[in-house]
């Protein structure tokens, strides 16, 4: 047999010791040539995944300022360093170009997005709270009990985000009298 | 891991929570069995040791048939079951069953639609709840309130009006014959998986109980879990190693979300949001809300000072009632729906949306896009443009020509958010443990963070009210805002506010825990329960010791609320006296000499109580408890098997049917759950059901569910590129019986029709949903994966569309498990044929 034909991957895997061709049988000149991401990272972060409530941990590899590979972390004692196809796929989920960079605007009875900056968004969102919540503020109920609220506001989510993010959010509602805080734990 | 048996309940979890599920392999490799009940055969059915599909939305009539097996084959946990539950506890007189009512429990207020829980209560006393509705319970005899002892028990169970005794009338007709009549499950097959979880339990073994949306979302959701806890309680599972009730939630942070807490009505800690009618006076909202009580809800007033403290600061003072004042007041339920009708009819003007997307996740999803076309403006936050963004131009009724984008006069923002590489901040998962994540990189362009964007916001508004000087924002005002900023986008330091929430001393070093809080002001803790989440200055929610270098509990990798205890209310590890009910099943124990309870988790109990403890006179709160109650957040230290109150819709579970279903009720005249909220509004159309005329227009039973590739509402899956080739079709599941039936084709298109919506879907045909037989005819299921929308790669229609708003009303869920509806070979009427 010419050395080319014993240098394919199925000869080498039936021939050899690697029967079910998870080793070296895999693997080719040109896939050795290859240098895993996870090996030219400058660093590495500690994360955790975004999806479900398990919780695997995740490790962040980043390289010249991009998350090049998400891998699971051996180290987690839930998940052994195990993710499943979605907490397998968040680097995409990070890093795909679908993921909007920019605020977008539509006015009242627009046809188009708009682009506006991030300094106006805010102003226009802080102006408009400001506004719903003076024309809909709720002093006391009709029996003259205090009720300091508006029921012109509401918010929605905090599952996908953090504890730190939900527990400023919810402080902030309280403080305008936004009481329709909620999140994803009804459905 | 620990599990003798594993019941998984209302969750695919092999498919769901894959990464989990190598826990119940590593059980099933020690010897452990998997049952699985669930309308569908699934990937966790494969694997499992029996599978048992039965008629979506009849789990009650089910695991009421297993508590009644228990009970009359004497296999409960004696034991356990006198000591550490209810079970002894006698009841008022006065309370009627189900049984004895045809359906209700004594208490119903026809005219109000709802339950008085005064003939629920024990005799001569009334009890508060540790969960669910907290308000006073009517006041029993001489207005004695439980703390630690109940006025009245038998510990032979013998009297009539003891819990045990009720519990057993009220489930004497959940037999075998009922279960095969309600459910579609032969006799034979239930009989196995009653006597393998009895096999399974008692002092050398132990059962778990796994569930996910599938025990949450319908009409009686929370008494499919309350069926699940009595289970659990008479068989002495709870509190022991490889027992316990596991909740696989669904989002990596929707524990965190509700714990500290982005739910209107509560506040972080699952304190009570104050109410209108509630008295003004901070002592006199306490005490009704269970300050009184005994178990660690006696020590109310310390946490909600201390969380009045992290909120207002020096602004909260002893003068002031610590400003108790600021907070907003409740009048009734302010959830979601409740947020989404007040759109629709014009009351509620402007909505933030944080990562969700309720125009695809949430029950009758046209309902939504109606309300977000009727707002003044709306701020998305998120990392795609999903359909809660693009709904004003992109949307099933923009699609079918019902209105125009130019008629729709919403404003729109749509803020790009940090991904969780892009930021620092913790994940509590399904287990309560927080978890830390690094920022990676910064994030590119607008995208920020929501902390920076709640910081930012509140900043801006409180400049903009700080020279008006009017009362009303005062609360806005006086909130403590100050956190330290950091790099070129002026990014909240997100430590600075786990710090926080864990909370300082009055001098501002961290507190070790929730023990040190105090109802004087001296004390600051934004959440109760996660106080020593940053003790010792230690971000412990960052500790990532691998898994090989300690014990198998893990104690040292990120921090479990409260006081990092693994497993809640492991006192039940130990018998009364202290010691291990078996050494198989070791794992808390007292250990007289060094007058501490050991062992590998922290105990869920004062350390150094010893189990032959008595209060003495007039002690409080958790020190009101015997040595011997496990349970330390009821009033009396025990497990409920009746619950006296915390509920709306009755003390006991009851088999109630669907607001829609195929069958009537074989137990009651009363079809569905009394209680249950319900809108009735030509918006929102109710099916007929079973019985009533025209429920043939809708023969088949509806269910929906999730796939391992896509994510809920899919606004983090279907803008992926490989989830989307793996799972890139809406499609609908249904047998080869149901597909023969209504000539539907495998592979071609089919509508699913209700009075809501009428949506499209690719045909699956296969064997795993059997059509089973309930009362003596044939049901047939249809399974709808819920994820698609009109936007990302992988594009579909939404199941949610075609279900009506009516809820649990203990916790205002979507009934979204069991429905009714017609099938039909073809696309939309509004689509080209195929």
């Amino acid at each position: 047999m010419p050395f080319e034909a014993r240098r394919w991957p199925v000869w080498r895997q039936v021939t050899g010791k690697d029967l079910l061709g998870l080793g070296r049988t895999a693997t080719s000149a040109l896939t050795e040539g290859r240098t895993a991401r996870t090996t030219t990272a400058d660093r590495v972060a500690t994360s955790i995944c975004p999806y479900c409530a398990v919780g695997c941990g995740q490790l962040v590899y980043v390289h010249e300022g991009e998350v090049t590979q998400i891998e699971g972390d051996p180290a987690s004692p839930l998940s052994r360093g195990r993710l499943c196809p979605k907490g397998a796929a968040s680097r995409e989920l990070v890093n795909s170009p679908l993921r909007e960079l920019k605020v977008k605007y539509r006015r009242p009875h627009g046809s188009s997005w708009e682009e506006i900056s991030l300094e106006s968004a805010m102003d226009m969102i802080a102006d408009r709270v400001i506004a719903t919540r003076d024309a809909t503020f709720e002093e006391v109920d009709e029996q003259g009990r205090p009720l300091r609220r508006t029921m012109g506001i509401a918010s929605l989510g905090g599952a996908t985000v953090d504890n730190e993010e939900n527990y400023l959010w919810r402080k902030l509602m309280v403080g305008l009298g936004v009481v329709q805080v909620e999140n994803q734990a009804r459905i | 891991m620990n599990s003798d048996c594993i019941v998984v309940m209302g969750s695919n979890m092999a498919e769901c929570h894959p990464v989990a599920f190598q826990w119940v392999v590593e059980a099933q490799k020690r010897g452990g069995k998997l049952v699985h009940v669930d309308p569908r055969f699934t990937r966790t059915s494969a694997l499992a040791d029996l599978h048992i599909p039965l008629r979506a939305g009849s789990d009650i009539a089910f695991l009421g048939g297993l508590i009644r097996y228990v009970l009359e084959n004497q296999r409960y946990f004696r034991d356990y079951v006198v000591k550490y539950t209810n079970a002894a506890t006698i009841i008022d007189e006065r309370f009627l069953d189900t049984e004895d009512l045809d359906g209700f429990f004594s208490g119903w207020n026809q005219d109000q639609g709802m339950y008085e829980n005064r003939t629920w209560q024990y005799r001569g006393g009334s009890v508060w709840a540790a969960a669910g509705q907290r308000t006073a319970p009517a006041p029993q005899g001489d207005g004695v309130v439980v703390a630690g002892e109940v006025p009245f028990e038998d510990p032979s169970l013998e009297d009539p009006h003891c819990v045990f005794q009720l519990l057993r009338r009220h489930f004497s007709r959940y037999t075998e014959e009922m279960v095969e009549r309600t459910c579609g499950v032969p006799a034979a097959q239930f009989r196995r998986v009653a006597e393998l979880i009895c096999d399974s339990s008692g002092p050398e073994r132990s059962t778990c109980f796994v569930y996910a949306v599938g025990w949450t979302q319908h009409t009686v959701g929370v008494q499919y879990i309350r069926s699940a806890a009595i289970l659990q309680l008479l068989l002495g599972n709870m509190g022991r190693p490889g027992g316990g009730i596991l909740a696989l939630r669904g989002h990596a942070n929707i524990q965190g979300a509700t714990d500290i807490a982005t739910l209107f009505d509560v506040l972080p800690g699952y304190l009570p949001m104050p109410m209108a009618s509630d008295s003004t006076d901070l002592d006199g909202f306490c005490l009704p809300h269970g300050g009184a009580a005994g178990g660690y809800w006696g020590n109310l007033k310390a946490y909600l000072v201390s969380l009045l403290k992290a909120y207002w600061g020096d602004a909260a003072t002893p003068d002031n009632q610590f400003a108790f004042d600021h907070l907003p007041r409740l009048t009734g339920d302010h959830s979601t729906y409740q947020s989404t009708l007040g759109m629709v009819d014009g009351g509620v003007k402007g909505f933030f949306v944080l990562g969700e997307n309720p125009a695809v996740g949430s029950a009758h999803g046209t309902l939504h896009r109606r309300g977000l076309r009727n707002l003044d403006w709306l701020v998305v936050r998120d990392l795609y443009e999903i359909e809660t963004a693009s709904f004003w131009y992109d949307s099933p009724e923009v699609a079918a020509g019902e209105v125009r984008s130019e008629e729709i006069g919403t404003e729109v923002f749509l803020l790009p958010a940090a991904a969780h590489t892009e930021k620092d901040g913790s994940f509590t998962n399904t287990q309560r443990l927080l978890q830390w994540h690094e920022r990676a990189i910064d994030p590119a362009g607008d995208r920020r963070s929501d902390l920076w964007f709640a910081y930012w916001l509140g900043r801006r508004i409180r400049e903009k009210l700080a020279g008006r000087h009017r009362d009303r924002d005062r609360p806005l005002l006086d909130l403590t805002w100050e956190y330290p900023l950091e790099g070129e986008q002026q990014e909240p330091k997100a430590e600075a506010v786990l710090r926080e929430i864990s909370g300082v001393a009055a001098d501002g070093s961290p507190l070790p825990g929730l023990g040190a809080l105090r109802d004087d002001g001296s004390t600051s803790s934004g959440a109760w329960i996660y106080c020593g989440a940053f003790a010792g200055g230690q971000n412990q929610a960052a500790r990532r010791r691998p898994h090989w270098e300690q014990s198998w509990v893990a104690p040292e990798w990120g921090w479990a609320w409260p006081m990092n205890r693994r497993v809640l209310y492991n006192r039940a590890s130990a018998d009364p006296s202290g010691q291990p009910w078996s050494e198989r099943k070791r794992y808390l124990a007292w250990d007289p000499e060094q007058g501490r309870w050991t062992g590998p988790d922290v105990p869920d109990f004062p350390v150094d109580r010893a189990p032959t403890y008595k209060p003495p006179p007039g002690a409080s709160a958790e020190n009101s408890l015997p040595g011997d109650r496990p349970f330390v957040m009821q009033a009396d230290g025990r497990g409920w098997l009746f619950a006296p109150s915390g509920l709306l819709d009755g003390p006991l579970p009851t088999h109630y049917e669907p607001q829609e279903s195929v069958t009537r009720n074989p137990l009651y005249e009363q079809e569905a759950n009394p209680a249950r909220q319900r809108f009735l509004r030509p918006d929102n159309p109710y099916h007929p059901t079973a019985g009533e005329e025209g429920a043939d227009r809708f023969p088949f039973v509806m269910t929906t569910y999730r796939l391992t590739e896509h994510h809920t509402a899919g606004g983090m899956s279907r803008f992926l590129t490989r989830l989307s080739q793996l799972q890139p079709e809406m499609f609908c599941e249904v047998s080869p019986e149901l597909a023969e039936l209504r000539q539907l084709r495998p592979g071609g298109w089919a509508t699913i029709v209700t009075e809501r919506a009428s949506i499209e879907a690719r045909v699956l045909v296969t064997a795993r949903v059997t059509p089973l037989r309930a009362q003596g005819r044939q049901v047939h299921q249809v399974g709808l994966p819920y994820h698609w929308g009109s936007r990302g790669l992988a594009r579909g229609d939404s199941a949610n569309d075609l279900f009506p708003l009516v809820l649990d009303p203990n916790v205002h869920i979507q009934e979204v498990k069991a429905g009714t509806c017609d099938i039909r070979p073809g696309r939309r009427a509004d689509q080209a044929p195929s």
